[in-house]
């Protein structure tokens, strides 16, 4: 993957088709890892401290991803039966239960087998984080390790604050953890920890954060040069799994040179773009390409998405790390990037109003799922505050990410649809005045 | 002189309405959708047709509505039911500015904006709690033909508290009322609430503003008016033919198209 290429055909596209191959590489790296016993870390999208685990070589395991696999392979249902059966609660976080039962079924998934975990990382940013945690806790005795993230929500640090006194105290207090974090993964893997290890991490972490922000940036163009709810999710895909690797920091730059491509000749991700939209929530993954065609049969493309930020730890800041300064660097950056993510989920009103305008967006998508409270709960007041800030206008509509009973497409569509007649509507008479 | 038809494809019954370049009404249809929704909207169509005297040929745009509108195979375009009500309802009460449709299967609060536009909408969740369904079940738990439940509740002195939102136990509710002893028209009574309650909690989402226009096939029910009149403290418009709001709705779109294709810049609409 290193030849340059100039050609449309070998271009365009590539970032879907590399995204998914790396994916399902680094689903084979488990499969094999699990059959090895080769230690493995459990980790959340936000605040997954990947830096230090691939400093000491752990293999990475993402359960929300392996759950939101098995939604999108269309066997979600079994896992969460299983689970269900086994006693969970349906009103249960979806992710949990799949996991659950990717755990009681021997780490078997549809993309591979899941290697059990020789520590778990939570963080405060999920309130189910922790008690998800503890289910590994009590299946195998894993160690769990929480990081606690200071500072309260909708006040999250800004670069601003950095060398206050208030940031300076928490960033020691973040690092101080790390340096636990580090005692735990020597004790763990009889490795001692090397600080230019981290410093590579650390350096391939800073490649794909800045690229990833400039993919973001240049979906700004008209049209848009990839769809935020569906390509957007294939990079968050690699974003999260290859963090830190020399793969993921390739894959960005690659994808960069993709996206630029695509800007230089007007070439969009729809064939005729008529809506630039704002997709704030988590993705339907049980009919996700439906859900998708849903908007694009109207001409709709999201150019952006909170999931996207949030989903990614906070990842879309483009914070640099100073490899001078490793640790002290990575505390200052979990300090903004994490409660940002916390920020993006809770508080998205105030950065919409500024991205309707950056991105020349005609609607928002507030899609809240059933089977997550913490991230739906408040999208109606975020819905309330966009509708009084600005004019542009919005579609909320429920279903899941995971468990397709509660998913009706005829109603969904029945939304979208009017959804589309008010913006075409809309269009119509600004047009006409 | 062109036609212009509407048909809306509703859960429980499909309707038709046929207007007059004028914008009149000049015939309409009702039809039970039944299983066969592809024969249902022929059915309303070709029933409305006749009791207009008016030729299929004379009918120059067709549009379909409601969740059977893909189902209008003769149609020329499909509009959804929420920017229908909205455009029926603004019709036949330009001062309209929220729009509450009820439905079998579903109910529907609309904002729409002095020129008719719709701001805003939200509509029953994936249950059919709060829609014309739960007033079904419990007029068949009751033994009372659907059309006489509204009259009867309104007789009621003391209407019982319905707790269950669900439309499958709410005729268990009814049961065990009927058994402690209850009097039907406060069991109905009780019913009719439940449902305005919900209701309510709809058109709170989107913001009451008056004028609001109630439309659907439940807008029939004068207890179920006079309950959601009661509870919201000032008077509804209530159309002969709210009913058939979809279905106008639909034909007044469809007569947009038939002008515009005859202006000099045909517009899309």
């Amino acid at each position: 993957m290193t030849a340059p290429v100039t050609t449309q055909d070998e271009l365009v596209g590539r970032g879907n088709k590399e995204g998914g191959a790396l994916f399902r590489k680094w689903f084979r790296e488990l499969t094999t890892a699990a059959e090895r016993g080769e230690h493995a870390a459990y980790v959340f999208v936000m605040g997954s401290l990947a830096e230090i685990l691939k400093a000491f070589d752990f293999h990475l395991v993402f359960p929300e991803i392996n759950s939101l696999q098995t939604a999108v392979r269309k066997v979600a249902h079994e896992y969460l039966s299983e689970a269900e059966d086994y006693g969970y609660s349906p009103d249960i976080c979806g992710y949990v239960k799949a996991d659950v039962a990717v755990q009681l079924r021997g780490g078997e998934h549809p993309m591979g087998r899941i290697p059990k975990p020789s520590i778990a990382i939570a963080t405060n940013a999920c309130n189910t984080y922790i008690k998800w945690a503890e289910i590994w806790e009590r299946f195998y005795g894993t160690p769990v390790f929480t990081l606690d993230v200071p500072g309260s929500r909708s006040m999250a640090y800004t670069r601003d604050d950095i060398g206050t006194e208030e940031f300076e105290r928490d960033r020691r207090y973040v690092e101080h953890q790390l340096r636990e974090l580090i005692s735990l993964c020597e004790d763990i893997t009889g490795k001692k920890f090397d600080i230019d290890k981290l410093r590579e991490v650390l350096h391939n972490v800073n490649v794909m954060s800045r690229n990833w922000t400039r993919v973001m940036d240049l979906n700004k163009e008209r049209p848009a040069v990839f769809n935020a709810l569906t390509e957007g999710t294939i990079y968050l895909g690699v974003a999260n799994a290859l963090r830190g690797t020399p793969e993921g920091a390739e894959y960005f730059v690659r994808l960069v040179e993709e996206m630029e491509y695509k800007v230089a000749n007007h070439i969009g991700t729809l064939p005729e773009e008529k809506y630039r939209l704002i997709f704030v929530g988590v993705p339907c993954y049980p009919i996700f390409r439906r859900f998708y065609e849903l908007f694009a049969e109207w001409g709709g493309v999201f150019v952006q998405s909170t999931y996207l930020w949030f989903a990614s730890g906070g990842f879309h800041r483009g914070f640099q790390y100073d490899l001078e300064k490793p640790l002290e660097s990575l505390a200052t950056g979990i300090l903004l990037t994490v409660s940002n993510a916390m920020d993006s989920m809770f508080f998205p009103n105030r950065w919409l109003p500024t991205l309707v305008e950056e991105y020349h967006v005609d609607g928002i998508v507030f899609h809240p799922i059933k089977s997550c409270r913490t991230v739906s709960t408040g999208l109606a007041d975020t819905r309330r505050a966009i509708m009084n800030e600005t004019d542009v206008l919005s579609l909320y509509i429920e279903s899941d990410m995971m468990d397709k009973r509660v998913v009706s497409e005829a109603q969904l569509k029945n939304r979208i649809d009017a959804f589309f007649e008010g913006l075409a509507t809309r269009k119509l008479h600004a047009g006409a005045a | 002189m062109a036609y212009a038809a509407g048909v809306d494809v509703g859960s429980t019954q499909t309707k038709a309405v046929i207007i007059d370049e004028d914008r009149r009404i000049v015939a309409r249809a009702l039809t039970d959708t039944g299983a066969n929704v592809v024969r249902a909207a022929e059915n309303a169509f070709r029933a409305a047709l006749e009791n207009g005297g008016i030729y299929e040929e004379d009918v120059a745009y067709v549009v379909g509505t409601g969740y059977g509108r893909y189902k209008v195979t003769f149609g020329d375009t499909q509009i959804t039911e929420i920017s229908c009500h909205a455009r029926g309802a603004v019709h036949m009460f330009p001062g309209t500015r929220t729009v509450l449709d009820m439905g079998g299967q579903d109910t529907k609060a609309i904002r729409v904006s002095p020129d008719g536009d719709v701001i805003d909408f939200v509509m029953n969740d994936k249950c059919a709690a709060g829609t014309g369904r739960f007033l079904q079940y419990a007029a068949m738990a009751l033994d009372i033909p659907l059309n006489e439940i509204g009259a009867i509740a309104l007789d009621a002195q003391r209407p019982v508290k319905i707790s269950t939102t669900c439309t499958v136990f709410a005729e268990t509710e009814v049961l065990s009322w009927l058994a402690k002893g209850k009097k039907i028209e406060d069991i109905l009574m009780g019913v009719h609430r439940s449902i305005a309650t919900r209701s309510i909690g709809l058109l709170r989402r989107v913001g009451i503003e008056q004028e609001v226009t109630f439309t659907g096939g439940v807008a029939k029910n004068v207890g179920m008016v006079a309950v959601l009149e009661e509870l919201l403290g000032f008077k509804l418009n209530v159309s002969e033919e709210s009913h058939f709001m979809g279905a106008l709705g639909a034909a007044l779109f469809a007569m947009d198209r038939i002008m515009a294709s005859r202006s000099p810049v045909a517009r899309e609409v």
